[in-house]
C-alpha cells in the first residue's frame, strides 16, 4: 500500500475530527486556564477577570520550589523504577510461548481497570500494621512484630510505580515484539553472557523507545495527586495535591491555575531537555 | 425477534401499564400539589437521600407546597453557580443547605435574600449560633443542621476515653493520630485556642493566630495521617491502625452501634460544632414559600425527626424538645461547644491557608 500525499483540501478531511478533539478538549480548556492564571481572586469571595502577576509571585517561593522540586524528582523516580523493571520484564515476556504472553498481558490490562482510589486503599491495607504483609512476616518468623509500612515514602513510590508499570510494559511490549532475534543470537555465538547480550545489544537498540517510555511515565507520574495523599505524609504531598487543594477547597480558581500552569511549562522543559539530550547521543554515537 | 415480541407482553408488562394507570389517576393530586412548589438545594448523597425519605414528603403533605430537592455538591462549587445563576436573574434553587463559609461569602455579594424573623415562630428558641445575619442584622438565613467534630478513640487502643484535647498533643500519643488535613474543616486553630489560650476570642489577631499555629506545630510529630478523605480515617480508627484523631461525632456513634471498637468523647473544652443553614437566593420569586419551608423545618418535632432518622444535632434550645437524654447524647452535648471561626476563614482565608500548609508540610 502506496501512501499518497495530500493533494486536495478535501485530503485533510480526515484530519478535522482529531483537530477538532484537540480544540475543544485541550486547547480551549488550557486557553481558560491561562486566561484565569491571570485573574485577580477576591478573597472571601471569587475572582475577577484582571491582568495580574500576584498569583505567579505568590507561587515563586522557597517553599513551593521545595514542593515542586519532590513531585519533578517523584515523577522521575517511578519513571526510571518503571523502566527499570519493565523492560527485563517484557524482554522476558516476548520470550514466553503466546499462551503464557495472553495471560501476563490479560493480567497487566486488569490492573489498569484500578481506579486510582482502589490502589491507594488496596496498599494502605497491605502496607498497614494490623492486616499488612508484616503480619505475614511474623508468621514466618522473619519479623518480630507486625510494623507500619505506610505512611511513607516508599510507600507513595511502591503504589505509583505499581500504577504506572502496565502503561510501561504496554509502550514497550511492540517494540520488544519487533526486535530482531537474530540480534542476541549473533551476540550469543560471538561469546556474550545473556545478561550482557541484553545490556549491550537489546538496551542500545531500544533506546528512542526507553527515551518515550521515561517521558511518557514521568507525565503521568506528575499528575498524581491521590496517592501521595494515601499513602504520603504531608511532606510527601505533590504539586499536584495543593493544586487540587486550591481549587476545589480554598475556591482560589486563579493560584490554581497559575500552579497548574507552571507545572506544565516545567513538565515541556524538562520533555524538551530530554528529547534534546537524546539526539545529541545520537548524534555523537 | 418475534419470540422477543411476543414474550414482552408478560407479566413485566402488565405490571407496567398498572403501575401507568395508577401513575395517571394520582397525576392531578401532584398537579394541585405543584401549584405551590420550591426547590430546596440538599448536600447531595446522605443528607439528600436522608431528607427526601423522611422530611419532605411530611413537609408537603403538611403545607401543600410540593419540594423538588436538588442534589448540591459540598464545597463552595454550589456558591458560585448560585451567585452566577442570580447575575442571570435565576434560582437553580430557592432554599439552600449552605456552609458558614458559604454564607459570609454569599452575604459579601447581598446574595441571600433577608428572612423575616416574625415568619418563623420558633424564632427565638434558636440557638443563637444558628441565626445569620448581615452586618446590618438583617436575617441572612436560619440553621438547619449542625453536626459536631469530637475526639474519636478505639476502645481496644484505649481503654480510658480522654477527656480533654491535650491529648491530641501528649507525647505518649507519638504517630497515632489521624487529622483533618485543612484549617478551614479542621478547626484545629479554634481547639487549640480553646484548650491552651481561653477561647478562640485568642485568634483575633494576627499575633494571636501565630501563637496557636506555635502551639499546634507541637502536635506533628503525633500525627500519623492528615486525611481529607473521611472514609480513610474512618477505616484506620476501627482497624486500630490510627487509634486517635478528630472525627463526625454521629458516623463515629454509628461504627460503635454496628460494633466496632470505636468511641466518641466530648472533651471538656466541648466538641467542634459545624452547621449548614437555609438561605434563600435573591433571585428566587418564592419568598412566601420559602418561609413556610424554614418555619416548618424549625419546630422542635422537626428537628428532633432530625435527629432522631438523620443523626444531625438540634438547632433549637434543648428545653423545647422531646429528646431523651440517651437520644440527645447520641448527636449533641451540653458542654459547651466550640464554635468555629468562619470569619477568619472569609476574610484571611489565603494567608491562612498558606500558614497552615507550610506548617503540616514544612
Amino acid at each position: 500500500m502506496r501512501r499518497e500525499t495530500p493533494q486536495r483540501l478535501s485530503d485533510y478531511g480526515p484530519l478535522a475530527f482529531p483537530a477538532i478533539m484537540l480544540t475543544v478538549f485541550f486547547v480551549i480548556p488550557f486557553g481558560t486556564m491561562i486566561a484565569v492564571s491571570f485573574f485577580q481572586r477576591q478573597q472571601g469571595g471569587f475572582y475577577t477577570p484582571a491582568f495580574v502577576f500576584s498569583n505567579y509571585e505568590r507561587f515563586l517561593s522557597l517553599f513551593f520550589a521545595h514542593v515542586l522540586g519532590f513531585s519533578l524528582m517523584l515523577a522521575v523516580l517511578v519513571a526510571v523504577c518503571c523502566v527499570a523493571i519493565g523492560v527485563p520484564f517484557t524482554y522476558l515476556l516476548t520470550r514466553m510461548s503466546r499462551r503464557a504472553q495472553i495471560v501476563w498481558m490479560v493480567a497487566l490490562l486488569s490492573v489498569l481497570s484500578l481506579s486510582e482510589v482502589i490502589i491507594g486503599f488496596a496498599w494502605s491495607t497491605l502496607l498497614s500494621r494490623t492486616a499488612g504483609i508484616t503480619n505475614l512476616m511474623v508468621t514466618l518468623g522473619l519479623m518480630d512484630k507486625a510494623v507500619a509500612l505506610s505512611p511513607g515514602f516508599p510507600a507513595v513510590l511502591t503504589a505509583m510505580v505499581y500504577q504506572a508499570l502496565p502503561y510501561t510494559i504496554l509502550v514497550l511490549y511492540p517494540a520488544l515484539v519487533r526486535l530482531d532475534p537474530t540480534l542476541t543470537e549473533a551476540a550469543r555465538t560471538l561469546g556474550a553472557s545473556p545478561l550482557k547480550a541484553f545490556f549491550t545489544v537489546v538496551v542500545p537498540a531500544l533506546r528512542t523507545t526507553i527515551l518515550a517510555t521515561l517521558i511518557m511515565v514521568f507525565i503521568f507520574a506528575l499528575g498524581s495527586y491521590l496517592l501521595p495523599q494515601i499513602l504520603g505524609r504531608p511532606q510527601h504531598w505533590t504539586l499536584s495535591v495543593l493544586i487540587t487543594d486550591q481549587a476545589i477547597y480554598q475556591s482560589n480558581m486563579p493560584f490554581a491555575a497559575a500552579m497548574a500552569v507552571f507545572l506544565v511549562l516545567v513538565t515541556l522543559g524538562m520533555v524538551a531537555l530530554t528529547l534534546f539530550a537524546g539526539r545529541k547521543r545520537e548524534e555523537t554515537a | 425477534m418475534r419470540k422477543l415480541l411476543t414474550s414482552s407482553i408478560s407479566r413485566r408488562a402488565v405490571l407496567g401499564g398498572a403501575a401507568a394507570a395508577i401513575g395517571a389517576l394520582s397525576m392531578p393530586t401532584i398537579l394541585r400539589a405543584q401549584d405551590r412548589s420550591i426547590k430546596v438545594g440538599v448536600y447531595g448523597g446522605y443528607f439528600k437521600d436522608s431528607f427526601d425519605k423522611n422530611i419532605f414528603p411530611d413537609f408537603t403533605a403538611a403545607s401543600g407546597i410540593a419540594v423538588e430537592s436538588v442534589a448540591e455538591p459540598t464545597g463552595e462549587a454550589w456558591l458560585v453557580q448560585l451567585e452566577q445563576a442570580a447575575k442571570a436573574g435565576v434560582a437553580p434553587a430557592d432554599v439552600s443547605m449552605m456552609s458558614q463559609v458559604a454564607m459570609l461569602k454569599g452575604q459579601s455579594t447581598d446574595l441571600w435574600a433577608p428572612i423575616d424573623a416574625s415568619k418563623i415562630r420558633n424564632y427565638d428558641g434558636l440557638l443563637d449560633q444558628f441565626v445569620n445575619k448581615y452586618p446590618d442584622g438583617r436575617v441572612a438565613g436560619i440553621g438547619a443542621v449542625a453536626w459536631y467534630i469530637t475526639l474519636v478513640t478505639n476502645t481496644d487502643s484505649y481503654p480510658e476515653a480522654p477527656d480533654s484535647w491535650a491529648a491530641l498533643w501528649d507525647p505518649a500519643n507519638a504517630d497515632k493520630l489521624g487529622l483533618l488535613a485543612l484549617v478551614s474543616n479542621s478547626f484545629l486553630l479554634e481547639v487549640t485556642a480553646k484548650t491552651f489560650m481561653g477561647g478562640t476570642d485568642a485568634l483575633d489577631t494576627e499575633e494571636g493566630i501565630n501563637k496557636a499555629f506555635e502551639k499546634l506545630a507541637e502536635v506533628k510529630p503525633n500525627v500519623r495521617l492528615w486525611y481529607r478523605d473521611e472514609a480513610q480515617f474512618e477505616q484506620a480508627l476501627k482497624s486500630g491502625e490510627i487509634p486517635m484523631g478528630q472525627y463526625y461525632h454521629d458516623v463515629t456513634g454509628l461504627a460503635a452501634a454496628d460494633g466496632h471498637p470505636v468511641r466518641s468523647t466530648f472533651p471538656k473544652e466541648g466538641g467542634i460544632q459545624d452547621s449548614g443553614c437555609w438561605a434563600l437566593s435573591r433571585a428566587s420569586d418564592k419568598v412566601e414559600e420559602a418561609h413556610v419551608f424554614i418555619d416548618y423545618m424549625s419546630q422542635p418535632e422537626i428537628q428532633a425527626t432530625l435527629s432522631r432518622k438523620v443523626g444531625t444535632a438540634p438547632t433549637l434550645k434543648r428545653d423545647l424538645l422531646d429528646l431523651t437524654p440517651e437520644e440527645f447524647a447520641s448527636v449533641s452535648s451540653d458542654i459547651e461547644p466550640i464554635l468555629p471561626r468562619y470569619d477568619l476563614y472569609q476574610t484571611k482565608s489565603d494567608w491562612l491557608n498558606q500558614k497552615w500548609t507550610e506548617l503540616i508540610v514544612g
